[in-house]
């Protein structure tokens, strides 16, 4: 019996390790490219035979590069604050409160999320252009707050159902505010699935290609990652592939340090929404 | 009591707080898309370039005409056809596998949840960018397997270089829909049948396909959707060239390099009305398990 447990868990261990190689190659990839001196750039090997910092202190050197991840950033982390409160305020009302309509807003929030965001390309495009939003943080803000609430809506509803909300009553029955019921007993309560939200909701901004390329035209708003789309070589002789790399491992850096922290919050917000909705 | 009966005084608080914290999400959601897309009609049929913004004029359904009898339209229409049902063909089989070894894994389970998540994770361009530098000759580690040609120079290998970074990319999320389906299979009902005989092959096909069949319809239809839209890999890889253009990827050419509004509406229009159908589509199909039913159970 200990022997088919300890072959079952080999037998599991190699499987895994597939999955992890498969999951990682690409990224030491170009992480290791990123590392590579000009001269061994094109040399074909999986790891560098001679390591430099060089393309990373290229990147940081050029405004280019610094502006788009300030635009990034900036751009990411304001439609995230947006979208999560807008979010939670509509998944509380739905997950506590009974009104007509609600089918509705989660029947749109649903088309919203099945939405073909290519179709809204060229009208944002003329739209914006009227308006004086392109070319701008808001131009950006706008269409990444639509598409990360109805993704807001449905984790944090999923979340906002799981809380004992009866807590709340008896705190105000041992003489507690309705301030400090919320603050001390219902906040805390609350948080990790804010956050968790919050996390997904930036992975989707900062993930974002189409509209950043159709909605930008300058550094102005540019991302990283239509910023990389655009890099050439500091004069037309300079091959731009290390600099690529070294702006690309920049950009994975948050990412990484989100899954590696934050693993199990991610998978069960993931799941939870899909699970209930 | 009757419904008739008027709202106490609560009740209709109740209703205006709902309205009030909807209100916002509701608003933006619909104005930054319901109105564009209607615009996009209107824009559709017009004689619309930036170019020559003289020239604009009403011409009915001659942009569609145009589009659909474009060949580069039609040729860009079976690709984007094609990487759908092939991606999301492979990643149902493959994410069923991974969320299996997410799930039932004895060792490691952390670890393997991790690593599958930064594909989820990972910016699409930066992986983009490693495939292609993968697949370059002389720069590539992968690029050997071909003896020194440029894969990314020919179609049929372009498209295959395509889908297997598509795959790659969002197995993970088709894995993690899988296994949320996954949880809801009865531990009990698995040892059951175990001990009735049934071998793994039964178990999983009699036992945990049933009881999944409403999360692999969303995880489906989404991926489907989502498949539908590809842009990012395409952009990098190989900037459409060699006949791989998706349909995104020839609306964003029309409007940004062409600068033809009217056209570029054109083509949103239709691949606005080529998704609403593939949805209709998926509904009809498996009617009451297709997500949107089940919103009553929401509350």
């Amino acid at each position: 019996m200990a022997d088919t447990t300890t072959r079952a868990k080999l037998r599991w261990g190699l499987i895994d390790v597939i999955v992890v190689v498969f999951a990682l190659v690409p990224v030491l990839w170009i992480a290791s490219l990123s590392f590579k001196t000009p001269a061994t750039l094109t040399d074909g090997k999986f790891w560098p035979r001679e390591w430099t910092l060089d393309n990373y202190k290229s990147i940081f050197d050029t405004d280019q590069f610094v502006r788009a991840l300030v635009n990034s950033i900036g751009i990411a982390l304001i439609a995230t604050l947006i979208a999560v409160v807008l979010g939670a305020m509509a998944a509380y009302a739905i997950s506590r409160l009974d009104f007509p309509g609600k089918r509705l807003l989660v029947g749109v929030s649903l088309l919203i999320a099945m939405f073909p965001q290519v179709s809204l390309v060229s009208p944002l495009f003329e739209i914006e252009r009227q308006l004086g939003l392109f070319d701008t943080w808001p131009g950006l803000i706008l269409p990444y707050i639509t598409f990360a609430l109805p993704l807001a809506i449905y984790t944090l509803s999923a979340f906002f159902k799981q809380i004992p909300w009866d807590l709340e009553k008896a705190a105000k029955m041992d003489g507690a505010t309705q301030a400090q019921a919320f603050r001390r007993v219902i906040a805390p309560l609350a948080a990790p699935g804010l956050f968790t939200t919050a996390i997904l909701v930036f992975i989707f901004c900062w993930n974002d290609f189409l509209f950043a390329i159709t909605l930008t035209s300058t550094e102005r708003a540019r991302t990283v990652p239509v910023a990389l789309s655009f890099f050439t070589g500091e004069s037309q002789f300079e091959d731009p592939t290390g600099a690529i790399c070294a702006a690309a491992v920049v950009i994975t850096i948050p990412i990484i340090l989100f899954v590696l922290f934050f693993q199990r919050r991610i998978v069960s917000g993931l799941t939870s929404g899909a699970v209930k909705g | 009591m009757s419904r008739r009966a008027p709202l106490s005084e609560n009740k209709k608080a109740e209703r205006k707080l709902g309205w009030l914290l909807c209100a916002p999400a509701a608003l933006v959601m619909v104005l930054v898309t319901a109105y564009p897309i209607i615009y996009s009609v209107w824009l559709s049929l017009q004689r619309f370039d930036l170019r020559f913004p003289d020239e604009r004029k009403f011409i009915g359904l001659d942009n569609y005409v145009t589009v659909l009898s474009n060949e580069f339209w039609w040729t860009a229409f079976g690709v984007t056809m094609l990487i759908t049902v092939v991606t999301v063909a492979v990643e149902l089989a493959l994410g069923m596998g991974l969320a299996l070894v997410m799930h039932r894994t004895l060792v490691g389970r952390g670890i393997v949840r991790t690593a599958a998540l930064i594909p989820y994770g990972i910016v699409t361009v930066v992986a983009a960018f490693s495939w292609r530098y993968a697949w370059t000759p002389g720069t590539g580690y992968l690029a050997n397997l071909f003896d020194g040609s440029a894969p990314l120079t020919e179609r049929a290998s372009s498209l295959a270089i395509i889908m297997l970074a598509e795959i790659w990319k969002t197995t993970p999320f088709m894995a993690l829909l899988l296994m949320a389906g996954l949880a809801l299979v009865p531990e009990d009902l698995l040892k059951a049948a175990s001990t009735d005989g049934a071998t793994a092959w039964q178990r999983f096909t009699k036992v945990m396909l049933p009881v999944m069949k409403p999360a692999i319809l969303v995880a489906l239809l989404f991926r489907t959707l989502d498949a539908f839209r590809v842009f990012d890999n395409i952009f990098v890889l190989t900037n459409g060239g060699n006949e791989t253009s998706s349909v995104s990827m020839l609306a964003y050419n029309n409007l940004i390099r062409g600068l033809n509004l009217g056209i570029g509406s054109t083509m949103s229009v239709l691949i606005f009305i080529t998704v609403a159908i593939i949805a209709f589509v998926f509904v009809k199909l498996f009617g009451t398990a297709a997500p949107g039913s089940d919103d009553g159970e929401r509350r």
